[in-house]
């Protein structure tokens, strides 16, 4: 009786965690299946349908949603062929999306690191200089109203006249976009402790590099990490960017690119769909870091 | 047994002498110490009291060197007061506990003594000792959110012993302290004085906790900031909460209180 009562207890608790999610997803799911059929039916009846006269509902359905090239492939569709690409072939192999999926996020991950240290560098020196605040600050945020796209291209010709290629130019795309919520963040978090706290190291005559590592640092990091998080996803959207105009052979992107090339819309969206399982992953593994990193527990 | 004060020739720990604090401002000028001298024995358990403006944390604050003097000099230890902080001459425990969240129990009491260069053992060792004397054997492992207002105030007093300073200083530190908790630590407070008889220096607003902390009671008073009274104490060392009842202590609080009035004078 106490058993049954613990596992309904533990049952209860996974639903009201898992049920909402649930819920969305089956919402999302039914409206994707919906919108397949509408979006496609005029394909599948002017080519298919029309010289079958006495056609159903049902036919119309069925084959909306099996169709080569659809409008918008269902989900099934689309799962169905990120199984195939992931299982189907060999880990190295140019048509498994892992492969992909690696190299987009070895690009990020250069990225993000490169990006992670420019802001803090950038923010280091603004919160140390009032001068440097005021003649760099405008330019941080110049720099984010320029458009990803537009800049993308440049990198890639100009480091690719310098004899680079591969990852390298498409981590420094990526660490145009990572830089600046971290260096924002960072200038905010540097300057959080209070005046108190100021003056209790004052009191023990700390220098300015103890000030630093054991208040101004411990006491950013509820700042950063949320910025970390959003800069590697910013990241991954630039290392995507980046392997667009290079008519890379891998990665996401170039499989984005391919897909749109051939009107393959499954394997635009599967593309699309690893891309932003490959962002949970990220920043799932900031938020891992994140726990790790910040002792103290909730605050 | 009344406390014998201490011999004049006695070192002073503290010398204030004809310190003045002028705030200027475009309209008039604030004047928060007006030409205030005091000295401070070695041992003594020295009370700053008054009503708020009357300049007792700034004068604090100046003899910490956290705020500066715009005439007259500080002394602590023989030394100016920029020396006397840059040798660590003095612990000084803020109004509110301002313990690091991200540190334990254990790193918060080890933060001054990392600074001041001791290896973490070493460190470790001594921090233990002082959360022993606060009475915190056991919350350690702790973070600062764990534990209650008295307790976190605690900690605080036990970093402020970190390189057991000759010298305490303490700025309203029980000042947002419910009233059984305040007299709990205040007896504690004592008891840590009569058995190490560290130099205190406690600023506070409170009538029965002056009276009852201190060996003299420094009476100030606002408009500008300057000290009407000095008042002895002598009540014996000892003393525990009981003594509030006695009419020693309600003679004392008395004259403290009068004293306090005369400042207000015209106002």
């Amino acid at each position: 009786m106490a058993a049954t009562e613990a596992v309904r207890g533990r049952l209860g608790a996974l639903w009201f965690r898992a049920g909402p999610v649930l819920v969305v997803l089956a919402v999302l799911l039914l409206v994707w299946y919906a919108a397949a059929v509408a979006l496609n039916a005029a394909q599948v009846i002017e080519r298919t349908l029309s010289s079958e006269p006495g056609w159903s509902a049902a036919d119309l359905v069925r084959l909306t949603l099996s169709m080569d090239r659809p409008v918008l492939p269902a989900p099934h569709q689309i799962a169905l062929d990120l199984v195939d690409s992931i299982f189907g072939w060999p880990l190295d192999s140019p048509r498994n999306l892992l492969y992909h999926a690696a190299v987009t996020s070895s690009a990020t991950l250069l990225g993000f690191a490169m990006g992670t240290a420019l802001g803090a560098l950038i923010a280091v020196l603004i919160v140390h200089s009032r001068t440097l605040e005021r003649s760099l600050f405008p330019w941080v945020i110049a720099s984010q109203t320029v458009p990803v796209l537009a800049i993308a291209p440049i990198v890639i010709v100009i480091l690719g006249s310098m004899g680079m290629t591969g990852v390298f130019p498409k981590a420094v795309i990526s660490m145009y976009l990572c830089f600046f919520p971290v260096a924002v963040a960072l200038v905010k978090g540097l300057r959080s402790p209070g005046v108190m706290e100021l003056e209790l190291l004052h009191t023990y005559a700390a220098s300015a590099r103890n000030t630093f590592w054991k208040l101004r640092v411990p006491a950013s990091l509820p700042f950063l990490f949320p910025a970390l998080r959003v800069g590697i996803a910013a990241g991954l959207v630039g290392a995507i960017v980046g392997e667009l105009p290079t008519g890379a052979q891998a990665g996401l992107g170039a499989r984005l690119l391919t897909g749109s090339y051939y009107g393959n819309t499954v394997q635009i969206w599967s593309a699309l769909v690893m891309s932003a399982l490959l962002g949970l992953v990220l920043t799932g593994g900031v938020a891992l870091a994140e726990r790790w990193l910040t002792p103290g527990g909730k605050r | 047994m009344p406390n014998p004060p201490p011999p004049p020739s006695s070192p002073a720990t503290v010398e204030v002498d004809h310190v003045s604090v002028v705030y200027p401002a475009k309209e008039h000028t604030v004047t928060a110490l007006a030409d205030i001298s005091l000295s401070i024995r070695e041992g003594e358990f020295v009370s700053l009291i008054g009503p708020s403006g009357c300049g007792k944390t700034t004068l604090l604050r100046v003899i910490a060197d956290l705020e500066q003097v715009s005439a007259g000099t500080v002394r602590v230890n023989g030394l100016p007061a920029r020396e006397a902080r840059l040798a660590r001459a003095y612990g000084y425990v803020f109004q509110a506990p301002a313990l690091f969240p991200w540190r334990t129990v254990l790193g918060n009491v080890c933060l001054p003594l990392e600074i001041h260069g001791l290896d973490k053992a070493r460190a470790r060792a001594v921090a233990m000792d002082h959360l022993a004397r606060v009475g915190l054997q056991g919350f350690e492992g702790k973070y600062p959110w764990q534990l209650s207002g008295g307790m976190q105030q605690r900690v605080s007093i036990a970093r402020a012993l970190g390189f057991e300073p000759k010298l305490l200083m303490m700025d309203e530190p029980f000042g947002a302290l419910d009233e059984i908790t305040r007299d709990r630590l205040n007896e504690q407070l004592l008891r840590l004085w009569e058995k190490e008889r560290r130099t205190v220096v406690f600023v506070t607003h409170s009538i029965p906790e002056a009276v009852f902390l201190s060996s003299r009671i420094v009476v100030m008073s606002p408009r500008p900031g300057r000290i009407v009274e000095v008042i002895e104490s002598g009540l014996p060392s000892d003393r525990t909460l009981d003594i509030r009842d006695t009419p020693e202590f309600t003679a004392i609080a008395h004259r403290v209180r009068v004293a306090l009035q005369e400042g207000h004078g015209g106002h």
